[in-house]
């Protein structure tokens, strides 16, 4: 098919630029590990509080600086709805749902991913700043979903 | 002027297209300002039941009857009047269109199904929602066998001549978009509407979201391509240019086809039970269907450009001010290409996965399908009803409505910039989408995104206005206008372009290799879902 030169050089002009923000987007989530969440962990979402461990969500110390998160959404909260870290702590949030998709997200940081009922979810962030966060729910769940929000403190 | 019974069958698509553009619209308004505190819903309406009218009424209800009514139109200008069965199965789809239209409203107004325009399980709306929505989307499949089966008529009957470009981008339009709506008829034939009767107890949601998505996109997609086929063959004739290739623009349908399907993961991208390998895979997908919105631009460029230097213009961008920015048929669709240009670069952004965490479920995305559908596609919408109701209705497009015309593309590109701009801003910041105001009792972060939503209502009433004015024209140019003979712009393809390639017309070849791109991106990430899948969910009503 006889193609116009100048638009021949218009397409490779895009084309080169579409491998190029493939190339960063791919470089960063298989060689620095930025991957999207992706856990593929299941459970039954209908005794989801009564599996461990999520019949005790808690925000434990597992090492220097460490935690872990574990954290139940459910209609229209987060359990636990209050943590306080230290500055420089990296938590490992694990989540899952009680009843419907719920969202996930700490604005501010990069922490944001979605919470199917049936699956676990998991991201990790380290906290460098002090300051009261806003954990949120950002997918609809319901007529109180704008009320769906938790705190993380991070004190200095 | 087309045969009457066909501008009857088109005039009856538009019609429904702009009630619920009205009705959806004025949803529209009062979020946005509930959004940002002005107001608070009477009469026990909610927030999120306007959410859904909104989204169902506009985002598939205006935009496929237009869609139809306009691929209608054109089909029986470009390859004459309709055949009697066509034409017949048309009446069909309409009516099962339009009763799924009125019975999704109804549960919507009741109460009955505040799912949102998505309808995520395990949320779960009343059964007769479910069974509105299939209607709606068999009904389009009438239509669109009934343009396949005009188009074989007719091909049979010229001993397979060329098809018109208008009409091969029609029947690519519709095979786009059967395709892509078996996804989400399946999900609602085979897990909704049997959960939601109490058939069956439990649901799998991964299995839903994917089915929903693998459509999701490509509906995208097929409210974008009715656009291009304005760009492509209508707004040539209007500036008084040609069509640059007749070739070029089939390819770019034919990538359309291959490359707008099999990416729906892009839009599960945070979400846990796909590997990242899949999703890395689809993203690659997504950026492929760039190209042919590349070749869109070109192309359009290359028309304003040539048809202006014709006309005399000289030095590098002399062409740019000859073109008819007074002519509204020109002007709306023109400034939906422009916003294309932020719109698209926001697109490619929302695609990358790093970037997805950023905004993903933010209003960043909101934002950015305003400007997609709600600017680019409705705008050339707009411009493509001023001169195609008078038409079919055999008046005119008066100098004086011309001018309305030309100040609401203003108002509606002006309220836009405010609440989208707005919505872009704040989504950076992390104020989610579809929301009820909120301010998370008072955390300091939620209080910054007050003023952005301030704009968005003042966006959003800017924008109202205009739809105002657009009802008032377009029933001007249907029930005033004076009678006389309007013209409906077809290009004309420029001399020295290369004549088109057969194989284009292989629709064998196109749609068996879309089916086979469809079958690489899903069918082992779909396998182990199910294989791997958890126990389903009961349904919940949380309204």
């Amino acid at each position: 098919m006889h193609i116009h030169k100048y638009e021949k050089i218009w397409l490779w002009s895009g084309a080169v630029c579409l491998t190029i923000f493939l190339l960063i987007v791919g470089v960063s989530a298989y060689a620095m590990g930025n991957q999207p969440p992706s856990h593929m962990e299941t459970i039954d979402p209908q005794k989801a509080a009564l599996t461990a461990p999520f019949d005790k969500p808690a925000l434990t110390k597992i090492g220097d600086n460490e935690y872990e998160a574990i954290m139940l959404a459910q209609a229209f909260t987060f359990t636990p709805s209050k943590m306080t870290v230290p500055k420089g702590s990296t938590v490992h949030f694990k989540v899952t749902s009680t009843d419907v998709v719920h969202g996930f997200q700490i604005p501010a940081t990069n922490v944001n991913m979605m919470i199917t009922p049936g699956y676990v979810s998991k991201i990790s962030h380290t906290f460098d700043k002090p300051g009261k966060y806003l954990i949120l729910c950002n997918e609809y769940c319901g007529v109180g979903h704008q009320v769906m929000a938790v705190t993380l403190e991070v004190t200095s | 002027m087309i045969d009457k019974r066909d501008a009857k069958l088109s005039l009856g698509f538009l019609s429904v297209s702009f009630i619920a553009l009205f009705i959806g619209a004025i949803a529209g308004l009062l979020q946005t300002l509930v959004r940002s505190g002005t107001i608070e819903l009477p009469l026990h309406i909610g927030y999120y039941q306007l959410l859904t009218a909104h989204g169902v009424l506009l985002a598939l209800i205006f935009t496929t009857f237009f869609i139809v009514g306009f691929l209608y139109a054109g089909i029986s200008k470009t390859m004459g009047a309709l055949y009697d069965v066509p034409r017949r199965t048309a009446w069909l789809g309409f009516a099962m269109m339009t009763f799924g239209t009125i019975l999704a409203t109804i549960f919507i107004l009741l109460n009955k199904a505040t799912v949102l325009y998505t309808f995520y399980a395990p949320l779960q709306a009343s059964p007769w929602f479910y069974v509105a929505l299939v209607h709606v989307v068999v009904g389009s499949w009438l239509c669109a066998f009934s343009m396949w089966n005009q188009y074989y008529i007719w091909k049979r009957r010229t001993k397979n001549k060329l098809s018109p470009l208008f009409s091969y981008m029609a029947v690519m339009t519709m095979a786009l978009w059967f395709i892509a709506t078996l996804g989400v008829a399946a999900t609602v034939i085979l897990q909704f509407i049997p959960w939601s009767i109490g058939w069956v107890d439990k649901i799998d949601i991964l299995i839903s979201r994917t089915l929903f998505w693998y459509f999701g996109h490509p509906l995208v997609y097929f409210w974008l391509l009715p656009a291009y086929m304005c760009w492509y063959v209508v707004i040539p004739k209007i500036i008084g240019g040609k069509i640059f290739s007749d070739a070029l623009a089939r390819l770019s349908f034919v990538l359309f086809l291959l490359f707008s399907i099999p990416v729906g993961f892009h839009h599960q991208l945070l979400e846990p039970g796909i590997s990242h390998s899949w999703k890395f895979f689809q993203v690659v997908l997504t950026f492929m269907v760039i190209v042919p919105s590349l070749m869109t631009a070109f192309s359009m460029f290359a028309v304003f450009e040539t048809a202006g230097r014709k006309k005399g213009a000289k030095g590098l961008f002399g062409w740019f001010k000859v073109l008819p920015w007074k002519d509204v048929r020109f002007f709306a669709p023109m400034m939906g290409m422009l916003i294309f240009v932020p719109a698209g670069a926001g697109g490619i952004i929302n695609a990358s996965h790093q970037l997805n965490q950023v905004i993903h479920n933010t209003l960043w995305v909101t934002g950015h399908f305003h400007l997609t559908v709600a600017s680019t596609v409705a705008l050339t919408f707009f411009g493509i009803a001023y001169w195609l109701v008078p038409y079919l209705s055999g008046r005119t497009l008066t100098p004086q409505m011309n001018k309305l015309g030309i100040i609401q593309t203003i108002m509606w590109t002006v309220g836009m910039a405010f609440m989208s701009g707005a919505m872009h801003l704040v989504g950076l910041f992390g104020a989610p989408r579809r929301t009820a105001y909120t301010t998370y009792s008072d955390h300091p972060q939620a209080m910054d995104w007050v003023p952005y939503q301030a704009a968005m209502a003042i966006g959003g009433t800017i924008l109202f206005i205009a739809i105002l004015l657009l009802m008032y024209i377009i029933g001007y140019l249907a029930f005033k206008a004076p009678k006389g003979e309007m013209d409906f712009p077809v290009g004309e393809v420029e001399e020295e372009a290369a004549a088109t390639p057969v194989i284009l017309e292989n629709w064998k070849l196109w749609v068996g290799i879309c089916a086979a791109l469809i079958l690489i991106a899903y069918t082992i990430p779909f396998w182990h879902m199910i294989e791997h899948g958890p126990p389903g969910s009961t349904g919940y009503k949380f309204w």
